[in-house]
């Protein structure tokens, strides 16, 4: 069977609140993929975190999609293009257990000598992170706009597509 | 019998106003947060040292009053670095429960088999991911290199390897857990799933490379060691006790035994004891300063009774290695401590990497054991209200306890975790670095970066699967004894 060229790529944990969001969406969004009749060129894989596996994970593929939540971002999400270059110069994003979307798509030519595809990040801004903690209803609120995004991404998945709409889909909270 | 030592800078003995206070708030490339604060004098004298690590909370409350065969899944989300081990010492501890207090073969060896994959592959990513930066560049190198990303541009063979090492050590999870995370393998009596034929000759095709990989780690870990030894063997030195599973024959042994505990200098303290009464044998102390507690041997006291865990204790602990290479790795680290135990923080890489191979060739042995593929995977028998299962995940020993009800729901959770094991050798480590290598200097992100590699030599993980972006900088605060902030580093900037 072939590899699905497009990539999804989601991580988080279900039982600590918000960080959540980025299984969830994916779950949903394999749901909808399935109904829409979307599923066959797309693969979606959630994990705990971003690992150096993962860059393995990136081979063949035409397009790449991290989902995750985040602390800081702004809310209701950021959607942004990843630079692979980027991780070099940003000791923190290797500094952890987990790495960034930007360290694995460094990995992957250092490893396997092959070139990472073009990958873009929706970080979905998050409020608590605690274990047993469930979504916050911020969260909630956020998921359902990113929600709308990843469907008008995945219904053309397109690298020129996805570029024209990063500038496009950055909305505040107050949209 | 000479005791552990230790305690030193817990506390400072100036007088509180004349002192300043520094703060690597969290400690990078550790899962989870710690902080590690550093107390000043006027002279840039060390007068107290201390790691705080925010601690497992709301565990109990995570599990109590869930049905207890719900517990292996749950409990994986206690941590996103070692899911596996939470699962397996959670089975473990159930298998009590249901009665089941020997596992049919099948099941003992598919478990045996999911774990050695979860050491080999959290082995590898500690080593190579975390670790081999320091160690390939060192301590005081550029701090933008200092990555997996740095390691892979000028070692890209070394980078390689520990990729697919980790990559081999998750397929063999995914196949006996079902799933790359959250999988279902391990249930209360045995497990839910056999290890399909062509799966098992899918892994053998690769093991042969994982070994032969795994010797030479092993081989890159001793030439470190041979080429600074005065570095590696007192970097953060200090004596102490250790602990660790050890099979029925003395064997290292990461998935089942009893406990033992050597002195620090070697002498069997505690031999042949049943893990169902841990709670006789250890104690846990609460100080005022910190999150995490100080576990401690009941019988020595909490001065006296405190212990190492994980690969420096195990590879130390044991009689022998039931595997023939990573026998002969470890009689020629047991050869280097000259009849004494090895005690050295930085020796844990070198003892990681012994038990990385013994991982890779246990896999390559079990992988041809037709009972992997067998129909009889659970057990069980009279029904129990309590249950403990202990193992050593790759931090260490972990412990998890649970009392059942009558309507199957968990009343009682209580887990021991490896880094809280190790609370007080970590903070004994980067007391005794911060004495050797910052007394009397100006601190930089270089000389901070030696508390830290003293920190990962211990691969603590500190349970926080949380790693939501932006999460994670490290930040080092200097603050005057009121706790003004005078001074601010980052590694962004």
């Amino acid at each position: 069977m072939p590899l699905p060229p497009v990539l999804i790529l989601a991580c988080g944990n279900p039982s600590r609140g918000d960080d959540a969001l980025g299984p969830l969406l994916v779950d949903r969004l394999q749901n909808w993929l399935d109904e829409a009749g979307l599923a066959a060129g797309i693969e979606v894989l959630v994990d705990f975190q971003w690992q150096i596996e993962h860059a393995l994970d990136l081979i063949g593929r035409h397009l790449v999609l991290f989902i995750d939540a985040g602390h800081d971002t702004p809310g209701p999400f950021v959607f942004r293009q990843a630079q692979a270059g980027a991780a070099a110069s940003d000791a923190g994003s290797c500094s952890t257990h987990a790495l960034s979307p930007e360290a694995v798509l460094a990995v992957l030519p250092r490893v396997v000598h092959e070139a990472a595809p073009p990958a873009f990040v929706l970080c979905v801004r998050g409020e608590r992170f605690e274990l047993g903690e469930a979504l916050s209803p911020a969260a909630a609120g956020h998921a359902e706009r990113a929600f709308e995004l990843l469907q008008d991404l995945l219904r053309g998945p397109d690298v020129d597509r996805w570029q024209a709409l990063l500038s496009a889909r950055v909305p505040s909270d107050g949209d | 019998m000479q005791q552990a030592q230790g305690f030193e800078l817990e506390t400072a003995s100036a007088a509180a106003g004349s002192l300043r206070r520094v703060a690597i708030d969290p400690v990078s490339r550790v899962e989870g947060h710690g902080k590690v604060t550093l107390l000043l004098d006027d002279k840039d004298q060390v007068q107290q040292v201390r790691l705080h690590i925010v601690e497992f909370r709301g565990f109990e409350k995570f599990i109590q009053g869930r049905p207890y065969w719900e517990v292996p899944v749950m409990v994986q989300r206690l941590c996103g670095i070692c899911p596996v081990s939470h699962h397996l010492a959670a089975a473990k501890a159930l298998d009590h429960v249901v009665g089941a207090g020997r596992l049919t073969a099948s099941a003992e060896k598919l478990r045996r088999l999911m774990h050695y994959g979860q050491i080999l592959q959290s082995h590898a990513l500690h080593f190579f991911h975390l670790s081999s930066p320091d160690l390939l560049f060192g301590f005081a190198s550029e701090a933008g290199r200092r990555n997996i990303v740095g390691v892979a541009a000028a070692y890209p063979d070394v980078a390689r390897q520990g990729v697919l090492l980790r990559k081999f050590g998750q397929e063999v999870i995914r196949l006996t857990a079902g799933k790359r995370v959250h999988g279902t393998g391990a249930i209360p009596g045995g497990v839910n799933r056999a290890l399909r034929r062509e799966d098992r000759q899918g892994l053998l095709a690769e093991v042969g490379q994982i070994v032969g990989w795994s010797r030479d780690a092993v081989q890159l870990v001793k030439r470190l060691h041979a080429a600074d030894p005065a570095l590696y063997d007192g970097f953060g030195t200090f004596r102490s006790n250790i602990l660790s599973l050890v099979g029925a024959d003395g064997a290292l042994d990461f998935y089942d035994g009893q406990l033992r505990v050597r002195d620090a200098d070697g002498g069997i303290l505690v031999d042949g004891f049943d893990v169902q009464n841990y709670h006789q044998l250890i104690r846990e102390e609460v100080k005022a300063w910190s999150y995490m507690k100080f576990p401690f041997l009941a019988a020595l006291g909490p001065r006296q009774g405190w212990y190492k865990v994980g690969p420096l204790a195990r590879v130390q602990n044991c009689d022998f290695i039931p595997t023939p290479l990573a026998e002969a790795e470890r009689r020629q680290f047991i050869d280097h401590g000259q009849g004494k135990p090895v005690h050295a923080p930085l020796a844990y890489h070198w003892a990681r990497m012994i038990e990385l191979l013994h991982a890779a060739e246990t896999i390559a042995e079990l992988l041809h054991d037709d009972d992997l593929s067998g129909s009889e995977l659970s057990t069980s028998g009279a029904r129990a209200r309590e249950g403990v299962g202990v193992i050593e995940a790759p931090r260490g020993t972990l412990i998890h306890h649970y009392q059942v009800d009558d309507e199957d729901l968990v009343t009682t959770c209580d887990l021991i975790v490896s880094t809280t094991h190790n609370n007080q050798p970590m903070n004994e480590a980067i007391r005794r670095v911060a004495q050797r290598y910052l007394n009397g200097r100006e601190l930089t992100e270089g000389l901070l970066n030696h508390i830290e590699v003293a920190i990962r030599a211990f691969d603590p993980c500190l349970s926080c699967a949380t790693h939501a972006l932006g999460k994670m900088p490290l930040q080092l605060e200097l603050q005057d004894a009121a706790g003004a902030v005078i001074g601010r580093l980052s590694s962004a900037s």
